[in-house]
């Protein structure tokens, strides 16, 4: 095994997990902040938070439900729903074919988990995005198990909770995509009707038609510390107003001073607050 | 710029062209020279050919290009040849009055209903004022605030759709852009109100859908809707933004193929050559659907009209498995 891998620096960029070098495979990670060497490890015990910085890299979807969720108690629901093609979409790859590569490599069916568990006890209808699974984008199948994750929380009678970490609609399902945003927004629309609390967690980074559906209407929003958060992604806006963003600029930081979200937990204290949360209110 | 047709679009410019002669000869004769009457006849024959011909085969570009275009009427346009007693509503009561999305109440056939569409502009300085259609939160709230107001009075709504999209600004981040919207389509989702949103010019992705939660989702014929601007779509995915034209045929936008993926209800027909030739048939064509869509929704209760809209939108999504 090499001491690095070719990549050592952990990028969030958003690119086709097929196309992925063995970055993190390596025995040693660089830590994309503050440009210390990481024993893989200990980065990994550390639920991939850097010992040095703070600085929260990203953590995958099952390892994230593993580590918040009570010991087994995840029972994975809607595993079966597959994408398809519907407009027959087609760029430099046919989407069938960039489906194809990208749920080989990932072996998940596309970018969203979803079932119950526990959390300190408490029952909780839970989703996360698999942000390596196309950039976290939501088409059908991703709006199908959100709705769904609101669905089940209503009918249990139990919290609903959603991590959040992804680039928007899904652009290789045109309007289906769009549409998604609608369908999850109306879920919450039914599921307020009982009296459980909806936590949304947003993650590092939740942009476009996620954000501007299910991903903001949570009753708590919480976010991870330095996470990008916003409606337009940031090199739209600057090609907009044609001018350098400030620094910090919708960071998870400007977001709580903005008023737009309830609090900034670090990974490490997310799971006592969300049971925090529940006892209070789930 | 006014509404009509205005400056020409490259695929209508022969016909254009063709009727400015028709024009000038038909000044030639009644100023008494000479008789052209059998040549203008001939041409005005011509001039209905041509334009059958370059509007029965759009390319799903032609009509992105149409569905901007400057003259075509704009919600404004529609509130005046449609309706009477329009009562202009501003401000979210929460940071500012956003003039890109405009409400109200006003009267259709004598019935109230409320009126919300997104509005452009046509000269420069009114586009400044309107920000090209492209609304900040403000407008959403306004927008949210005003639906409520038609629940609470029980009043139909019609939303009439037609942004590039929402404004991607430093001040529409801060003060919650996305929230917003968000907001917006889950408070429609659940008004026990009738609500009828037709995307009348542009369908820009989510600041186009956050007044397009209706019971009725229509489309005017050379209307577009899609989740990312053509050359949003190619700058993305194919690198190069002038690859628009392809991914305009990607993304399968227009009218004809949103009601062939059941996505809409309806397509409105458009007077021949498209809606800024002949705004006041376009209207009326317009007004003819709402009237039999309003009709049909006055059939249902309250509870009703939550239920159709939810289990509309509920149904939406393409994929396998249970």
């Amino acid at each position: 095994m090499a001491w690095f891998s070719k990549k050592p620096r952990i990028s969030t960029r958003q690119e086709p997990a097929e196309e992925q070098p063995s970055r993190m495979q390596g025995l040693w990670a660089k830590c994309e902040s503050c440009d210390e060497i990481i024993y893989r490890q200990e980065l990994e015990k550390n639920w991939m938070v850097c010992p040095h910085c703070e600085h929260h890299h990203p953590w995958t979807a099952r390892s994230r439900l593993a580590g918040l969720l009570d010991p087994d108690s995840f029972e994975e629901f809607d595993k079966e729903l597959e994408p398809q093609d519907p407009l027959g979409f087609s760029d430099s790859k046919k989407y069938k074919d960039r489906l194809k590569s990208t749920r080989k490599a990932l072996t998940e069916n596309d970018a969203f988990i979803s079932g119950v568990g526990r959390i300190e006890g408490r029952q909780v209808s839970v989703g996360c995005f698999v942000f390596e699974f196309m950039g976290g984008s939501m088409g059908s199948v991703v709006g199908e198990k959100v709705t769904r994750v609101f669905e089940r929380a209503h009918e249990l009678k139990c919290s609903a909770l959603i991590f959040s970490a992804s680039g928007g609609a899904r652009m290789q399902e045109g309007i289906f995509s769009l549409m998604q945003m609608a369908k999850t927004s109306a879920a919450i629309a039914r599921f307020r009707t009982g009296n459980k609390p909806y936590i949304s967690v947003l993650l590092h980074p939740t942009t476009g038609g996620v954000a501007a559906s299910f991903a903001w209407l949570g009753d708590i929003i919480l976010a991870e510390p330095r996470a990008l958060i916003g409606f337009a992604g940031p090199r739209v806006i600057e090609q907009t107003i044609r001018q350098k963003l400030p620094e910090g600029f919708q960071r998870s930081e400007f977001l709580l001073d903005h008023g737009m979200i309830d609090a900034i937990v670090p990974r490490k204290e997310l799971r006592a607050k969300l049971g925090q949360i529940l006892g209070l209110v789930g | 710029m006014a509404i009509g047709p205005g400056y020409a679009l490259d695929f209508e410019r022969p016909l254009i062209e063709l009727e400015k002669k028709i024009e000038e000869l038909k000044a030639l004769s009644s100023g008494g020279t000479a008789d052209f009457s059998s040549e203008i006849a001939r041409l005005e024959k011509k001039a209905r050919k041509l334009q059958t011909e370059i509007f029965s085969d759009l390319s799903r570009w032609q009509v992105v290009q149409l569905s901007r275009h400057s003259g075509r009427p704009y919600f404004l346009d529609y509130v005046q040849l449609l309706f009477t007693d329009f009562f202009e509503m501003c401000g979210d009561r929460r940071f500012a009055e956003d003039p890109s999305i405009v409400g109200g109440f006003a009267r259709l056939d004598g019935k109230p209903v409320m009126l919300i569409g997104h509005q452009k502009g046509r000269s420069t300085k009114e586009n400044m004022a309107r920000n090209f259609g492209m609304p900040r939160p403000e407008g959403y709230r306004k927008a949210l605030r005003l639906m409520e107001l038609a629940e609470r009075f029980e009043k139909p709504i019609l939303t009439f759709v037609d942004t590039s999209g929402a404004y991607p600004g430093i001040g529409a981040e801060e003060r919650g852009q996305a929230e917003a919207i968000a907001v917006n389509l889950e408070v429609m989702s659940r008004l026990k109100v009738p609500i009828i949103s037709t995307v009348i010019g542009e369908g820009g992705s989510g600041g186009a859908l956050a007044i397009g939660v209706g019971n009725r989702v229509l489309m005017l014929q050379n209307s577009v809707y899609s989740v990312i601007s053509p050359e949003g779509c190619a700058s993305i995915l194919f690198r190069d933004s002038s690859q628009a034209e392809r991914a305009a045929d990607a993304l399968k936008l227009t009218a004809k193929d949103l009601l062939g993926m059941k996505v809409i209800d309806e397509v409105i027909p458009e007077p021949a050559g498209g809606a800024h030739r002949d705004p006041p048939k376009a209207a009326e064509n317009l007004g003819k659907v709402l009237r039999k869509q309003l009709s049909e929704l006055a059939e249902l209760s309250p509870d009703e009209l939550v239920k159709d809209r939810y289990d509309k939108f509920r149904a939406l999504g393409v994929f396998s498995g249970r």
